[in-house]
């Protein structure tokens, strides 16, 4: 695995990225739908009190979704 | 014309669309809610008048992301646009976006048209993109997606006028199919679309995909269905992600067209200074902790009112009635068992009227999903979701209702579980059980100068219950075994004013869960109960009159008192008695007697029941007072020690065993429909009666 390939759990409050992809297949068809797409900007707003879930905007809306989902769509940045 | 022929109209759309807000405003009070054949997912329907001389049958579908479901309510949906043979399909469907968030409501749109149903889109929340600096050309909207565009405010109910315009008038099957299928599964759709004789190729491509979600497919049918993927290769959601791609695709093309001004979308730090506050990492559980205080506040401080105003109804019925109905066992049913039935179902309906209010107007104003946003770790650790919260909480008031909650859950573990330990929840029938008995056996006295001893007990009842519920979570996590994924991914709407009607109308949607589930049940138990009591076998009960008589022959009992009498002297040789006094030895390390035997198997059904069958029990006739039962209670005896019965190891016991025992046959009703079997009834059955014994027997042995 390439050192480069960051996700988006790997992000801090406030950071803005470029969705690249997805490494599990089965969850990318959800994010998909929920509007997670290639090339969209991605924001990550904040974090749950514990850590997890976390909270990022995409397409102008909120969405929240737990850790080892976020790690699942990488990003560029 | 009959309903089958009527014009039905389906509302479908993304959760928090605004769907529901409209189809209220569609129907007015003019709905009901039902629910869909052989699942619990509520069906909202409703009739509507499009223009004079047209009304039609419009169904509220639950909120959807795409055809392809996710978790059971949204299988329903695309089961019903899917079967366009089934009576149950509309003949025009509204697709209700949320403008604000085109997109993605843009999605499911070019779904629904490409299945080839008449529809049209409502472009809901204008006001707010407006407000952005955004608007859309809606006349080329309409033209590049073939179908009629109306824009409207759901909220304020402004454009509805012309939505039922144009859904009432012509409607085309949309001609542009905004997504071809594959040519790798053309082969394998013209298979399945002709041996289905189905009306398009995307409707064949859904069913090809999916079988196992649709159940409107024989075993037959699926079966062929497995055997053309499985020669054509096509396993479920090989092209599904490249689906998706391609219409978002197509929908920024769209977009970039139709989209008149765009702000300039400066990106900023997300910038909501409410999220700041209620997801922030100490004030975030404090303010949810302290709203959750104020709801259980709500509950027991605003319902006594209301419930002893409906408690004194029911009684004088009830003695008015017996006054002047003629004797006889069918007048005696009506009083005894029927109404006192009904009360005890009516009684239960502030509490869970107030505790439902607050819960809509959590949810209506978006803090809700904060709530499942802050609790989501801590429940996973459990085995649950962070949307437990809700039925958990609701479970304080009912646990019929709160069960029916869990279905918005879409990890079958996960909501296996939650439905498990709801129950275990203290709902409103326990307390007139726990009230008695902590009044009768712990001194209402101050602890550490501003603490009710009484007080503490019931919430340490309360938080028993809670606890066991968590415990056994834990313990089930590691039982289930299931290889489905658990998903959060849930959107954090944005923050606004409940709307009333929609509070309104979430108060009714629960009480009549509740009042209809649990009322069937209860009434039918009441009765049953009512027949065990009032009716005994041998010569002891039949002749209970002059046996009570010669007793106490010298005891110059009032009439009264002599009526009381011979009620417990019936009471104790009725079926019920026999009952009680044959399980008594099982009972007995427990520390209950036959008397206490009785109340049990009386509150077998619905444990409520306890405090009434004490009254009668006792002999003081059918009051509900409280103060006279305490007050006859504590004067029980215990023959054998001579002693009081009610010591605080027997009172304890029994709240301990009320805790945890699963006393509500509407419970098991509710969970077998919702678990669609016996299996987990049963087991959860078992569980709780045997956790219920253990603990009562496990406290009388330690406090005597």
């Amino acid at each position: 695995m390439s050192s480069g390939n960051k996700n988006v759990a790997q992000m801090k409050p406030g950071e803005v990225g470029i969705i690249a992809g997805f490494t599990d297949e089965q969850l990318s068809v959800k994010l998909l739908e929920m509007g997670c797409l290639p090339g969209a900007a991605i924001r990550f707003n904040f974090t749950a009190p514990l850590g997890d879930p976390v909270c990022i905007s995409v397409l102008d809306y909120e969405l929240s979704l737990r850790l080892d989902e976020a790690a699942t769509i990488s990003i560029l940045n | 014309m009959s309903a089958s022929q009527r014009l039905k109209i389906a509302f479908v759309g993304n959760p928090n669309s605004g769907k529901s807000s409209l189809f209220n405003h569609f129907t007015g009070l003019n709905q009901k809610i039902g629910n869909f054949p052989g699942v619990t997912i509520e069906k909202r329907v409703g009739h509507s008048t499009l223009k004079e001389g047209l009304v039609a049958e419009v169904i509220d579908l639950p909120g959807i992301y795409s055809l392809y479901p996710r978790s059971l309510d949204e299988r329903i949906v695309s089961e019903i646009l899917l079967d366009h043979k089934s009576e149950s399909c509309p003949d025009k469907i509204i697709v209700v976006a949320d403008a604000t968030n085109l997109k993605r409501s843009l999605l499911l749109l070019t779904q629904v048209i490409d299945i080839g149903l008449p529809t049209v889109l409502a472009l809901n929340m204008m006001d707010l993109v407006a407000k952005a600096g955004i608007s859309y050309d809606i006349n080329a909207l309409s033209v590049q997606l073939g179908v009629p565009v109306v824009p409207i405010n759901a909220r304020k109910g402004t454009g509805l006028e012309d939505l039922k315009k144009v859904i009432s008038g012509p409607l085309h099957i949309p001609t542009k199919n905004i997504f071809e299928v594959y040519p790798e599964a053309r082969g394998a759709v013209k298979m399945v679309r002709d041996q289905l004789q189905l009306d398009n190729d995307y409707e064949a491509y859904h069913i090809l995909q999916q079988p196992k979600a649709l159940g409107f497919l024989s075993t037959q049918q699926q079966q062929f269905i497995e055997s053309v993927a499985e020669q054509h290769n096509c396993f479920p959601g090989k092209f599904q992600g490249a689906e998706t791609i391609h219409r978002y695709t197509f929908i920024q093309g769209l977009l970039d067209k139709v989209t008149l001004k765009a702000s300039n979308k400066s990106w900023k730090q997300y910038n909501s200074a409410l999220d700041k506050i209620l997801v922030h990492k100490i004030w975030g559980y404090l303010i949810f902790f302290t709203i959750l205080f104020l709801i259980f506040q709500a509950i027991f401080a605003w319902a006594t009112v209301p419930m002893d105003f409906i408690d004194g109804m029911f009684a004088s019925l009830s003695n008015n009635l017996s006054e002047v109905l003629p004797g006889g066992p069918l007048a005696r049913l009506l009083t005894e068992g029927v109404i006192p039935g009904i009360g005890g179902i009516i009684i239960f309906v502030p509490q869970i009227a107030i505790l439902f209010a607050c819960i809509a107007v959590l949810e209506e104003s978006g803090y809700m999903a904060r709530v499942v946003f802050l609790m989501d770790k801590i429940m996973r650790k459990f085995g649950l979701n962070g949307k437990s919260v809700v039925p958990l909480m609701s479970g304080v008031a009912c646990a019929i209702p709160a069960i029916m909650a869990t279905r918005t859950i879409d990890n079958w573990k996960e909501r296996t579980i939650t439905i498990f330990v709801t129950p275990l929840m203290s709902c409103s029938a326990r307390l007139p059980v726990f009230t008695i008995l902590i009044a009768l056996i712990v001194p209402d006295q101050q602890a550490f100068g501003f603490f009710n001893l009484q007080g503490l007990t019931l919430m340490g009842l309360y938080l028993l219950g809670f606890g066991a519920a968590m415990v056994s979570a834990l313990v089930m996590k590691y039982i289930i075994k299931a290889n489905e994924r658990s998903y959060l991914l849930m959107e954090l709407p944005t923050y606004r004013w409940p709307r009333w009607s929609n509070v309104g109308l979430h108060i009714v949607e629960k009480t009549k869960a509740f009042v209809f589930e649990a009322g069937k049940v209860i009434i039918a138990i009441s009765i049953l109960l009512w027949g065990l009591a009032s009716y005994g076998p041998g010569e002891k009960f039949r002749n209970a009159r002059e046996h009570v008589l010669q007793e106490s022959a010298n005891l110059r009992l009032t009439e009264q008192g002599l009526e009381d009498r011979i009620s417990a002297y019936k009471l104790e040789n009725s079926f019920a008695g026999v009952i009680g006094k044959t399980i008594e030895p099982v009972i007995k390390p427990l520390g209950f007697d036959w008397k206490i035997g009785i109340a049990l198997i009386t509150s077998f059904a619905a444990r409520e029941v306890f405090v009434g069958t004490m009254a009668t029990i006792y002999s003081i006739g059918s009051t509900d007072d409280q103060t006279t039962i305490k007050v006859r209670m504590k004067d029980e005896t215990n023959p054998e020690t001579g002693g009081p019965r009610f010591t605080p190891a027997v009172g304890f016991s029994l709240l301990v065993f009320y805790t945890f025992a699963l006393q509500c046959m509407s419970t098991i009703a509710v969970v077998y429909r919702e678990t669609k079997g016996w299996k987990w009834p049963m087991i959860q059955l078992a569980y709780m009666s045997v956790l219920a014994y253990l603990s009562a027997f496990t406290v009388f042995q330690i406090l005597s």
